[in-house]
């Protein structure tokens, strides 16, 4: 009985609509987490896997060595070589065409690579306009590469302890 | 001769200087319905157009008007063209004889209440014309449960019409007010607050807006009885709704709430220090809040199903009504209260 009165007093006086009611106010005055992008973005952690890049060395050799490595780890089959051996005796790449609509932006390329040659940087905003754009040659890739080697190196410190 | 060109003049203007801030505040309305519901879910509401969004109701306005007017095939084109003004007419009209302040009335009618009650019953016709005309099995249905939903509701708000009408012995909207004065405590929101508290629910399920939207039910049958609508003729039914909501809103805080008179009324000190805020300001800032409300439990309870939206309107809000109306006969009666 003292059930049936709770019960009815809790529907006449509309209680648990104006318990949700609250809850709403609540919310109301506890602010917003909406992020204005293109102003604000979330936080990206240094081993993001964005745009890829070659690096070079301190001294301006090209760290590739032509091993294919990274050509036979991918899974999309998106990289293709091909080598020569160099007028002064080291084998380098004659073509590193990467197909950026196959690549998956797995990372596996980065980690089979015996001298970081091959990165992925942490750049997700790269829209291509053209047809024919999504091939990144050598060149291109090394320049992304002289583009972004600050940013690189600074990850990989971030990420050193863990690799 | 000249005289009742005069009249007309200022009657005209009288009504230009109602419609347009309405019209005004039905824009503003919109964009603030996004940003309060937005805060309610954790997020911003639209903040991109002019400051804060403050011109998103225009671009919006902008993009429906330049939008196509698609008339369906086997639809009835000149009623799917009428409906919309159907449904915008009497909610612009009904302003007519709504008091902002003791002096400012468009219409002091007798039968204010009668008026706006008639007025309002009218703006079901463009809902069912529109459900009708579109040819189209959705918006039938949305039409058909909105027109139920409409005519069982206005039985709860008449009754608690008849409950003002008792309590202050007029019809007359601008008298029911004055008799409220005195204080927060003679207003009728206390001796009456069944009465409120159903009228309010009747009038959310009277403009067809959350948890009542059956009619519209975003989720369940696209847009209801507008589905076949595009363009400025969707703009138009959008800006009766928000009108109707303005239009009630007023209602609740003149027949309940004491209209323009101030909550500082009685008491000694603060009735002095609050006499120089001018008695709109009362009124509007009465008719925010049940705005507000509007908004607030449309973020807040999800929707009615329709036999539930019946079974609340014959067999609970109207026994309520007629068990609160009869209390208010005794107590006019006796002279308990009212006065």
């Amino acid at each position: 009985m003292w059930n049936t009165i709770k019960k009815w007093t809790k529907r006449l006086t509309l209680w648990e609509l104006l318990k949700g009611l609250k809850l709403t106010l609540r919310y109301f005055f506890g602010g917003n987490i909406t992020l204005q992008y293109p102003e604000e973005e979330t936080p990206r952690s240094p081993r993001f896997r964005g745009m890829l890049a070659l690096r070079r060395y301190a001294n301006g050799e090209e760290r590739c060595i032509a091993c294919k490595l990274c050509e036979a780890v991918c899974p999309a089959c998106a990289i293709t070589i091909e080598s020569t051996t160099r007028d002064d005796g080291t084998r380098r790449t004659t073509r590193y065409d990467l197909d950026v609509f196959k690549c998956i932006n797995c990372g596996l390329c980065e980690e089979a690579c015996p001298v970081d040659s091959i990165v992925l940087t942490d750049e997700m905003h790269y829209a291509l306009h053209e047809r024919g754009e999504n091939i990144f040659t050598k060149e291109k890739l090394l320049m992304i590469g002289d583009m972004y080697e600050k940013k690189i190196a600074e990850h990989r410190e971030q990420d050193k302890a863990y690799r | 001769m000249l005289d009742q060109a005069l009249t007309l003049l200022w009657t005209i203007l009288k009504i230009i200087a109602i419609l347009i801030p309405l019209v005004l505040c039905v824009a503003l309305l919109t964009l603030l319905e996004r940003k309060v519901i937005g805060s309610m879910q954790v997020r911003i509401g639209p903040n991109r157009r002019g400051f804060k969004g403050m011109l998103q109701p225009f671009s919006d306005v902008l993009k429906l008007i330049m939008k196509e007017l698609i008339i369906p095939t086997q639809a009835s084109r000149y009623l799917f063209i009428v409906a919309p003004v159907l449904a915008l007419a009497p909610a612009l009209g009904v302003w007519a004889v709504i008091p902002f302040t003791k002096d400012w009335v468009l219409a002091n009618v007798n039968a204010g209440i009668l008026v706006v009650f008639a007025l309002t019953s009218l703006g079901i016709y463009g809902i069912i014309i529109a459900g009708w005309a579109s040819n189209s099995k959705y918006a039938f249905l949305g039409a058909l449960r909105s027109v139920a939903q409409v005519v069982s509701y206005e039985i709860a708000m008449g009754f608690a019409f008849v409950g003002v009408l008792l309590a202050a012995g007029t019809l007359n909207i601008r008298s029911i007010v004055l008799h409220q004065s005195g204080g927060l405590w003679h207003w009728y929101w206390l001796p009456l607050l069944p009465l409120f508290v159903v009228y309010w629910i009747a009038a959310v399920a009277e403009t067809n807006r959350a948890p009542f939207d059956i009619a519209e039910g975003e989720s369940e049958i696209v847009a209801g009885f507008h589905v076949e609508y595009s363009g400025i003729m969707f703009g138009l039914f959008f800006l009766a709704e928000y009108a109707n909501m303005i239009l009630v809103s007023a209602l609740a805080a003149l027949l309940f709430l004491g209209g323009w008179l101030s909550p500082f009324a009685g008491i000694p000190y603060l009735d002095q220090w609050f006499a120089w805020v001018p008695s709109i300001f009362w009124l509007v800032l009465k008719m925010s809040f049940f705005i507000f409300l509007y908004f607030w439990m449309r973020a807040t309870f999800p929707r009615y199903r329709y036999d539930q939206i019946m079974q609340l309107g014959w067999k609970f809000l109207i026994p309520v009504t007629l068990v609160w109306i009869v209390l208010v006969a005794l107590a006019v009666q006796m002279g308990w209260i009212f006065h």
